[in-house]
């Protein structure tokens, strides 16, 4: 069980999904996350994980995600080795676990994951005595994900509680949305999902969402436009007949965009599929989009997130 | 030495005559010579051994119909020994396995290596099914005539469906010239590759692909409609939903000669028992919703399941540590079997008779094995088990090699604390 003193704000060892975590420990990774946005750069490096070790341990090919993890890091003092499964002895047929078992062994603090399956990071995380994170499992959860789109949101609009968000897209094979479904809901937001039903799984609307199937009657009104990439690695079969008609139908477009509110944001977890589910203009509008934002705030929201747990990996016993 | 045992103080069960009293039971030669309420009585000589029951019920051997043991090919993880050793533990007298070895089983000379086998290990009687098709690959029929005169119990995939519509009816066609059974994994494939657990809320929460129970009725309704222009007989193994159970229904009042089984696990748990993403729930076909484990339940109660098969599938670490995606599907279940089914008995859902008729004589009826009943002359094959005794399933205490079990710590009511087969002695709770 997560061990912590009452007082502890996240009192948590690892950090493997959004689910079951309460609104006061995410409104205060948001908190912790907003300071760190906020300091200038050029700034001297903080000598919180001075002499601790990250190691990015993807098994998924990911750029700014692990750079991300590399750069908090760097920001909070610590040491971080990277590692790739293509380099790595998982393609010599290594299991999971050993490779857990291998990597525990050296003593990290913190180990930051990635993996093609689902659960395969708490799998991973019963196995170790560091603190784990998860980068993203399958289409099951992509904490930091949610909670740097939340901070996003919140510096743009001032809270989330209220807002109405549209999150549009390959919801089926997406950890993404997943994540954010169940940030926005704790959060007290209103959360739509607008896909084909191809791309929808079974009794989502179980999580807490209401359902469109047409683009402009789920954009009507909307605060924030959430877009998702159209995960084609993930996709058994056919989900949808061809890209034109995906565009057509469910593509982000100024047309479409209409029936949101006036000021509302456009959002993508990238990378980017430009005219797949996104027209290029409306990625790059200025005054819409805050797609590089996100990707700046992911930085802030990771120190926050090693900073969580890192300060608990203290005392936390070693076996 | 004597050849005549006399089993006294027995609450004797037999589904096929509704017996249900005190008696007692005499083997001779292996075979039951008599039983009734006080045989002692009638002056059966000083060469008769007593076996004092204590109460306890003794019912009919259990015919479990539904096994993969892993020899040949995977003797790592399950032999043909260390399988009858823990069926016996469970009451299980007789057990038929699935042809799903390496290599499968889909050729005369394997099966009689499984026969001679199961006469030297001389517990449970181990008895196998045949591949319909060759090397299980859904194409060729393999040779069903002599592969049944071999000793086939029956033909089946094993693990899967025969899914081609053609290469099925044609199977059930060919399996009628001689009265012979096909047994099928109902799933179509089409609709379940890919996904690793019953198809959901809790699926979707996890992030894991689905499994539409509309896969498993599909295949039922189809082999149904092959049932009905072949006039075969046909069994669903481990049936798991609503919508298969009553297909099965309907089609057992128009005549057909369907019958189906079903696992513990179908009624002990549903999809919750995955939680966070346990491997030893997964199973093939995957625990389904709350409403299908009632509905496997109501199929128990009103007959249209016939029979309860432990569908022991032993699994490694190997094959069970792994993302939840990736891990092998099963349970080891056969000394989980009766006590998990007696639960049907203890929460009041089925009589006792009704569980031990799932338990053997049905199996036995559709297999047409010997045994599954208690009469003169039948071999003696039983179980004695204590009805009431509460005890806690420790998956480490298990015979079987693996240990894949998600009962850790189940309580359970009714423990097996004898099993004779053929007279002999093969399992004993003290000794």
């Amino acid at each position: 069980m997560d061990s912590g003193a009452a007082n502890d704000p996240f009192p948590h060892r690892h950090l493997l999904g959004i689910e079951g975590l309460s609104r006061r420990e995410i409104t205060y990774l948001l908190d912790r996350a907003d300071i760190y946005a906020d300091q200038p750069r050029g700034a001297e490096r903080l000598a919180l994980l001075r002499g601790r070790t990250v190691i990015n341990l993807f098994f998924e090919n990911s750029t700014r995600t692990r750079t991300s993890f590399e750069l908090a890091t760097k920001r909070l003092g610590g040491d971080v080795i990277n590692m790739q499964a293509q380099t790595s002895s998982i393609k010599k047929g290594e299991t999971l676990i050993d490779t857990a078992m291998t990597l525990n062994a050296m003593r990290p603090d913190v180990l930051i994951v990635r993996h093609p399956e689902s659960g395969a990071v708490q799998l991973l995380s019963e196995k170790v005595d560091c603190a784990v994170i998860n980068a993203g499992d399958g289409s099951h959860e992509h904490p930091t994900q949610a909670l740097l789109d939340a901070l996003t949101i919140r510096r743009r609009k001032g809270r989330l509680e209220g807002l109405v968000v549209a999150i549009c897209g390959d919801i089926s094979h997406s950890r993404v949305a997943r994540s954010n479904i169940h940030l926005l809901n704790t959060m007290g937001a209103h959360v739509r999902v607008v896909a084909p039903r191809t791309l929808l799984p079974p009794a989502i609307d179980r999580l807490g969402v209401e359902v469109f199937y047409d683009m402009k009657r789920g954009l009507a009104g909307v605060d924030i436009v959430m877009m998702l990439r159209l995960q084609t690695e993930r996709m058994h079969g056919s989900f949808v007949p061809s890209i034109r008609e995906y565009f057509h139908f469910f593509g982000l477009d100024y047309a479409k965009l209409a029936s949101a509110k006036d000021d509302a944001l456009i959002m993508h977890p990238g990378p980017m599929n430009r005219g797949v589910e996104i027209d290029t203009e409306v990625a790059d509008d200025i005054d819409r989009s805050v797609i590089r934002q996100q990707v700046e705030m992911g930085v802030a929201v990771r120190m926050a997130c090693l900073e969580a747990l890192s300060r608990k990996a203290h005392t936390a016993p070693v076996s | 030495m004597s050849d005549r045992v006399l089993f006294v103080h027995a609450r004797l069960l037999d589904p096929a005559d509704g017996l249900d009293r005190p008696g007692e039971l005499l083997v001779e030669n292996g075979t039951i010579a008599a039983l009734g309420p006080n045989l002692s009585r009638h002056g059966l000589g000083a060469d008769v051994r007593i076996v004092d029951c204590a109460g306890c019920c003794l019912a009919p051997g259990i015919v479990d119909m539904r096994v993969q043991l892993r020899e040949p090919g995977d003797e790592h993880q399950e032999t043909l020994a260390t399988g009858a050793e823990a069926a016996v533990a469970g009451g299980i007298t007789t057990l038929a396995m699935l042809p799903n070895t390496v290599p499968p089983i889909d050729d005369n000379a394997l099966v009689e290596f499984v026969s001679r086998r199961s006469r030297e290990i001389r517990l449970a009687a181990i008895r196998t099914y045949a591949a319909a098709t060759k090397g299980l690959r859904g194409g060729e029929l393999t040779e069903f005539g002599l592969l049944a005169e071999a000793g086939a119990v029956a033909f089946t995939d094993g693990l899967h469906a025969i899914s081609d519509a053609l290469v099925m009816r044609r199977a059930l066609s060919y399996a009628s010239t001689f009265d012979l059974l096909v047994v099928q994994h109902p799933e179509e494939p089409s609709l379940s590759a890919g996904g690793a657990m019953n198809a959901g809320e809790i699926a979707t929460r996890l992030g894991l692909a689905g499994i539409t129970p509309a896969a498993e009725t599909i295949m039922v309704e189809r082999d149904i409609r092959l049932v009905e222009i072949t006039g075969a007989r046909y069994h669903a193994a481990h049936v798991s939903t609503a919508g298969a159970i009553d297909a099965i229904r309907r089609a057992k009042a128009r005549g057909l000669q369907v019958t189906c089984d079903t696992a513990p696990h179908y009624f002990a748990l549903n999809e919750t028992a995955v939680g966070q993403y346990r491997t030893f729930a997964k199973v093939s076909p995957p625990l389904r919703s709350e409403a299908d484990r009632l509905a496997v339940i109501e199929g128990l109660r009103d007959g249209t399941i016939d029979a309860i098969a432990s569908d022991h599938a032993p699994q490694d670490q190997e094959s069970k540590r792994l993302p939840f995606p990736s891990a092998e599907p099963g349970i080891v279940g056969l000394e989980t079997l009766l006590p998990l089914s007696l639960e049907l008995y203890h929460n009041g859902s089925l009589g006792l008779l009704q569980v031990m008729r799932a338990l053997s004589q049905r199996p036995a009826e559709i297999l047409r094995l010997p045994g599954g009943r208690l009469r003169p002359g039948a071999p003696a094959d039983f179980v004695i088990f204590d009805l009431d005794r509460p005890w806690r399933i420790d998956v480490t205490a298990l015979r079987s090699k693996c240990k894949n079990a998600p009962y850790d710590g189940r309580p359970a009511q009714g423990k097996v604390t004898r099993t004779v087969v053929g007279g002999r002695t093969v399992f004993g709770l003290d000794s």
